[in-house]
């Protein structure tokens, strides 16, 4: 199915949550309302014709420029062998959104490692906390404004000078 | 003195304790599995087939506390090296490491990251450095050569300074 | 009078353990903690923790330049090096617009079906370790020596290759290469026989691995479970035959997948015959690699200060231990925006806690090793 199809459909029965459809780039993608979207999602799974089984990736882009951090789905379906991207935008003090874990169980680490390395919180997850840094470190690393801590544990993370030259 | 050392006969040799000590110890010595990332692998392919170190004595051992040699295979994470530093003790003395690879040297080209520890030295003390990335078998080989040769330079039937001596809680 | 047995079994009290299997364990999978709660022998939980090797190569990618970040993505997972060099490579010739060569192509698929045979040894072989059989893992690594040193021949270094670049590959494959590719492949199609005969069709082997930790069709999509483990299981999905890339639609091969000969369908003997079988594929597409290769450039000409226009997107390849996802945005600079690698063993990890109740200790240990897990691919 095409993704202007699938656009179709989602605007037809979730009229107003869905919106911000970008069709002629390499991979479609469309906006969806933080409070809409594991319904839509849960649709995208079980209607008949679009049987999206699979949730591919789910991730976090920070953009500091527009204020906001976008929470990135790619969703891919096995019997009709077509994708779509679904995009949320959340605000960058305070990102919350709704955990996707009842739809596709592979998300609840993947929601992990978003709130590890961005601070996204996700309700109504069972197990939200760090996963890939120690437990007691401090701060989100992937957001673009992170400051490294001077030390960790006793160690000093102190880089080289020409190492701290290259740091951008 | 010299008729009767021409005639003892060749299953005699003369040398020193300490020597004899310490080519035992070099002979046999067991590293410690600790592969932590890439060089992990070249240090499996070091113990396979073609580098075989069997041959001179080195056998991986599981544990720490059977063993007198750590070579640090890899990138040491903060995560990690609280938990290098506990293995480190638990080994029994007198021991050795072998920081392998550019990771553990100094942190190699993770320098960049905010989650890897600058070098294994900052938490224990190394004795050989083996550049590379990864080192190749032959490159490791010479590092366990080099720990051969500075266990053969040590003395361990001359009294220690009294200095080394003061008992323990005092 | 009461029964002193019973007597003793009713005021008899037990507790559950709580072990950690630590970072460091006499395992090729990489630093991996189980915190597993037992009843004596038998598994309540095996809660995995993981990031004991996260070198922040997502955050890296945001430092340096597009061709200086190849380097990183070979230790995204450095047993398929040639794989994660390939998709950065692809995403971002995609969003440059930049066509490869067919030569370099071919010196792609060639490179990367070589790896593949050497990563799949080391699954293979520690499968038999695990379980413990010691000498089946010295013989994959004899054999995998062998195709270090083609690799060496091919592009100067053993394990992490920094070979496939943006355009093409870094250098080209001389004849006197293929014709030792070719020894090396009528030499290694007879050695998958010893396998076959020490390990595949061994007694002792079957009963420890055949019905033990079923992956069935649903929990394979709900945990997003792909590659091998995910053909195990009954599903017939190759992204090289789904959504080919590359010259893959030139070549003729099988997908192999799971039947259940010796047990249930995806339980952990599947997962390691399919592997078996998938080396005998990739020595198939050698063959025909090394046939049709055409001459040519190895390498498009590609900018040196590599800018491509503002844009993102998402590629796949399959590599040994399933679908690599790269999500590359970039915002027309010479760095990239955000790079974001999507591994096969992060999502196998999550399902490990599921699987693994009511199984004993050592059978925990043989679902890892029939997984492929690594650690580089779980943490990056």
């Amino acid at each position: 199915m095409e993704a202007k199809e699938i656009y179709g459909k989602l605007e037809r029965k979730f009229a107003g949550k869905v919106s911000g459809f970008q069709g002629d780039v390499m991979d479609p993608n469309l906006r969806v309302d933080p409070q809409a979207v594991v319904e839509v999602c849960r649709y995208l799974r079980d209607e008949p014709d679009l049987k999206f089984e699979i949730l591919s990736d789910l991730t976090g882009l920070d953009l500091p420029k527009e204020n906001k951090i976008q929470v990135v789905y790619h969703i891919y379906s096995y019997s009709h062998r077509h994708q779509i991207v679904l995009k949320v935008d959340l605000p960058r003090e305070n990102p919350q959104l709704s955990t996707m874990e009842g739809v596709w169980k592979v998300a609840n680490w993947l929601e992990r490692e978003a709130f590890d390395l961005f601070g996204i919180v996700f309700e109504g997850h069972t197990d939200l906390r760090r996963i890939l840094l120690p437990e007691d470190w401090v701060g989100h690393p992937l957001r673009k404004d992170y400051v490294e801590q001077e030390e960790y544990d006793g160690i000093s993370t102190q880089r080289a000078p020409l190492v701290e030259k290259l740091l951008r | 003195m010299q008729p009767l050392l021409n005639s003892l006969p060749e299953t005699v040799f003369t040398t020193k304790v300490d020597d004899l000590l310490n080519w035992g110890r070099k002979s046999s010595q067991w590293y410690m599995l600790f592969g932590l990332a890439c060089c992990a692998i070249e240090l499996m392919q070091t113990g396979g087939p073609r580098a075989d170190v069997d041959r001179f004595g080195c056998v991986p051992r599981a544990t720490p506390r059977q063993s007198d040699l750590m070579i640090v295979a890899g990138t040491l994470t903060y995560k990690m090296a609280k938990r290098t530093k506990l293995l480190y003790d638990q080994m029994p003395d007198p021991k050795y490491v072998i920081s392998m690879g550019s990771c553990a040297n100094c942190g190699g080209l993770f320098q960049l990251a905010y989650s890897v520890c600058k070098g294994v030295d900052k938490i224990i003390p190394v004795d050989v450095y083996v550049p590379g990335c990864p080192p190749r078998p032959e490159a490791l080989t010479e590092g366990l050569m080099r720990i051969q040769e500075k266990m053969m330079r040590e003395r361990w039937l001359v009294r220690q300074p009294a200095a080394a001596e003061a008992p323990v809680g005092a | 009078m009461s029964d002193p047995v019973h007597a003793e079994s009713e005021a008899f009290h037990t507790e559950d353990m709580t072990i950690s299997m630590g970072p460091q364990h006499p395992s090729t999978h990489g630093v991996l903690r189980f915190i597993v709660k037992t009843d004596g022998e038998v598994m309540r939980e095996a809660i995995p923790d993981v990031g004991y090797l996260h070198r922040s190569i997502e955050k890296i990618g945001e430092k340096v330049t597009w061709h200086g970040y190849v380097p990183y993505t070979d230790r995204a997972d450095y047993l398929a090096a040639m794989f994660t060099n390939q998709a950065f490579c692809m995403a971002a010739e995609k969003l440059a617009g930049v066509e490869v060569t067919r030569r370099g192509e071919f010196c792609r698929v060639i490179a990367c079906e070589l790896n593949r045979i050497a990563s799949h040894l080391i699954a293979v072989g520690s499968v038999g370790q695990d379980i413990g059989a010691v000498t089946p893992f010295i013989h994959a690594l004899r054999e995998r020596e062998t195709v270090n040193n083609l690799m060496e021949e091919i592009c100067g270094a053993r394990l992490t290759y920094n070979y496939i670049r943006i355009g093409g590959v870094g250098y080209d494959i001389t004849p006197e290469t293929c014709g030792r590719i070719s020894e090396f492949l009528d030499h290694f199609e007879l050695i998958v026989d010893e396998y076959n005969r020490l390990l595949s069709y061994n007694k002792i082997f079957i009963e420890r691995l055949a019905n033990i930790a079923v992956i069935t069709r649903e929990d394979a999509f709900q945990y997003n479970i792909v590659g091998p483990n995910l053909r195990a299981s009954g599903v017939k999905w190759d992204i090289r035959r789904d959504i080919p890339y590359s010259v893959y639609p030139e070549l003729e091969f099988d997908i192999p997948v799971g039947t259940g000969e010796k047990g249930t369908l995806g339980d952990c003997y599947d997962r390691y015959i399919v592997r078996i079988r998938e080396m005998q594929e990739s020595c198939r597409i050698l063959h025909q690699c090394l046939k049709m290769l055409p001459k040519g450039p190895a390498i498009a000409k590609v900018a040196r200060k590599f800018k491509p226009p503002a844009g993102e997107i998402y590629v796949r390849v399959e590599a040994p231990r399933g679908d690599m996802g790269f999500y590359v945005v970039s915002d027309g600079s010479e760095y990239a925006y955000r790079v974001r690698i999507r591994t096969g063993s992060f999502t196998a990890m999550s399902l490990i806690n599921k699987i693994s109740r009511g199984l004993m200790v050592a059978d925990l240990i043989a679902l890892i090793a029939s997984l492929d897990v690594d650690a580089p691919e779980i943490d990056r």
